[in-house]
């Protein structure tokens, strides 16, 4: 059983770092500073990602400044305060959003958003990412709030402390390395999302300086020049997706540091 | 019925008690005819006791007789369970505690709690103890919040080994520690009353020697109820005892009787080992 489930281990682990490896070794060979800062140039110009990356950085923050608060506050609600039929519904719903496809989202919100302002932006690409963010967080915080044992809620009850208090002052802080990593594979899960982007922030070959424009995102220029005929995009977009990845490491690790437990 | 009536001594029975009984035996809590629900089925019936104050009163029982249940009605603590009720009436110096319109807040403040399993909050040593103080707005400035800090570790007999340490995670402590860091968090605000659930229960006989200590210690100023299983404990720190079964109250007399001369056959039969 052992020597069975540590080769199952073995075989996931290897594919993760056949892929991680894959990637690196075919697109490191495109990255440069200049890469990294300069924005789009034609074929043959070289040119770089630099505002798919700032534009990447700018939809997640949107995302996650809309999402990550209303995503554990649906957390929280269910978990301290949700009883009956009206948190059962409040949980399926959140359970169905989890499984919607991701395109779903980005043609509701171009329905909702684009079409009605006339032109794709940087917010309506943040609402879209938002969306896919909110379930996510909120069934993790949800659960790792129900991991926290009922006795220091009484404990502090017992002190005196009103609910509230007790909510936000024992509770959460109980939990919060816990939520933190859940809103941590929220937004590595949305920073890989290129659906929801096409029809929302569409991506632009310019330094976007307005978020009710079009914004570059590093998914959306990964497609762009994957399914180009050009061998210098091609490795372009290797390299992009090297970069993405960092990024969505070092996201990781810096919160990881910031939340790591200290009590 | 009748086969378990309590017998209850004139010193702790109603309501004729408060010229009765020995020396400084004021009243501090009174319960009258209380009955608790779970739901449909009935955890307590027709309890009525009077608690003294400046005293001791240890509650013994089987597991499952309400002596937890009857503890946590005199904070209101059963009220963070839904579906419990309520009737009857628990006075504290004289106020009904279920009276409409009373602050549960306020109440749980003037009526402290230790719980079975020791429940540091994660943070520090000194956040825990002054966790009661910020909540209730009750210290000035930084330095009276220190002492009452210092105060609570003091009382709880905790801070010659926490003093060092203050800033530390209170869950770097040892059990029996993190039991009287429980205390001294009760204690920082300076309650009235202490409830206390087997407060030994998960500790050493090392650890459980201090805890008692304590108590008797504590009930110079405080007005203590614990719930026990240890009859030796019971007999130890606790100035009254009340016998619990089956959610009625069977018996209640100064510990020493209860121990050597109790009213009732089957108080005898429980003290005795012979069930429960």
């Amino acid at each position: 059983m052992t020597a069975f489930t540590a080769a199952c281990t073995l075989f996931a682990v290897g594919v993760l770092l056949v892929i991680l490896a894959y990637i690196a070794w075919q697109g490191i060979g495109s990255i440069s500073l200049r890469f990294l800062l300069d924005s789009p140039r034609p074929v043959g110009e070289g040119g770089g990602i630099g505002n798919a990356i700032l534009g990447s950085v700018v939809l997640l923050l949107l995302s996650s400044a809309a999402g990550m608060p209303l995503g554990i506050a649906v957390g929280v609600y269910l978990s301290e305060f949700g009883a009956g039929r009206f948190a059962s519904l409040v949980r399926f719903i959140v359970d169905t959003l989890t499984g919607i496809p991701s395109i779903v989202t980005g043609v509701f919100v171009y329905a909702v958003v684009v079409l009605p302002l006339k032109h794709f932006s940087a917010f309506a690409g943040g609402i879209a990412l938002a969306l896919i963010m909110i379930p996510i967080v909120a069934r993790t915080t949800e659960e790792m709030i129900r991991l926290v044992p009922q006795n220091l809620r009484e404990g502090a009850l017992a002190l005196g402390a009103p609910q509230w208090r007790v909510t936000l002052g024992v509770v959460i802080p109980a939990a919060a390395s816990g939520i933190a990593t859940g809103a941590m594979l929220a937004v590595a899960r949305v920073s890989g999302e290129t659906a929801p982007l096409l029809f929302t922030a569409f991506g632009s070959r310019f330094f976007s300086h307005y978020l009710d424009q079009p914004i570059a995102s590093l998914t959306v220029q990964i497609y762009n020049y994957a399914i180009s005929p050009y061998d210098e995009w091609h490795a372009q977009a290797w390299a992009a997706t090297l970069v993405l990845m960092t990024l969505i490491l070092g996201i990781n690790i810096v919160v990881r540091f910031f939340t790591r437990k200290k009590f | 019925m009748s086969a378990t009536t309590p017998k209850i001594a004139h010193q702790f029975a109603l309501p004729h008690n408060r010229t009765a009984g020995s020396a400084a035996a004021a009243v501090k809590i009174t319960v009258r005819d209380l009955n608790f629900f779970y739901g449909r089925s009935q955890a307590l019936h027709n309890i009525s006791l009077a608690i003294p104050e400046r005293a001791v009163m240890a509650l013994i029982g089987p597991s499952g007789c309400g002596k937890s249940t009857f503890l946590r009605t005199l904070n209101r603590m059963n009220d963070v369970i839904p579906g419990t009720r309520v009737e009857g009436e628990v006075t504290i110096d004289g106020s009904d505690i279920y009276a409409p319109g009373t602050d549960v807040v306020d109440l749980r403040r003037r009526v402290g709690m230790v719980f079975q399993k020791s429940n540091p909050f994660p943070k520090s040593i000194f956040d825990n103890v002054a966790y009661g103080l910020r909540i209730n707005r009750i210290t000035r400035s930084k330095a009276e919040l220190a002492d009452r800090v210092e105060q609570a570790l003091k009382d709880a007999a905790l801070w010659n080994e926490a003093k060092d340490r203050l800033h530390q995670s209170a869950l770097g402590l040892s059990g029996g520690q993190q039991q009287r860091l429980c205390i001294a968090r009760a204690l920082a605000i300076r309650p009235e009353v202490i409830l206390m659930d087997e407060p030994a229960s998960a500790l050493d006989p090392i650890a459980t020697s201090k805890i008692e200590e304590l108590i008797v210690d504590l009930k110079k100023r405080y007005t203590i109820v614990i719930v026990t299983h240890n009859m030796q404990q019971a007999a130890r720190v606790s100035d009254s005892t009340a016998f619990f079964l089956l959610g009625k109250l069977i018996e209640v007399n100064p510990t020493e009787r209860i121990f050597t001369a109790p009213d009732q056959k089957v108080t005898e039969d429980y003290i005795t080992g012979r069930f429960g």
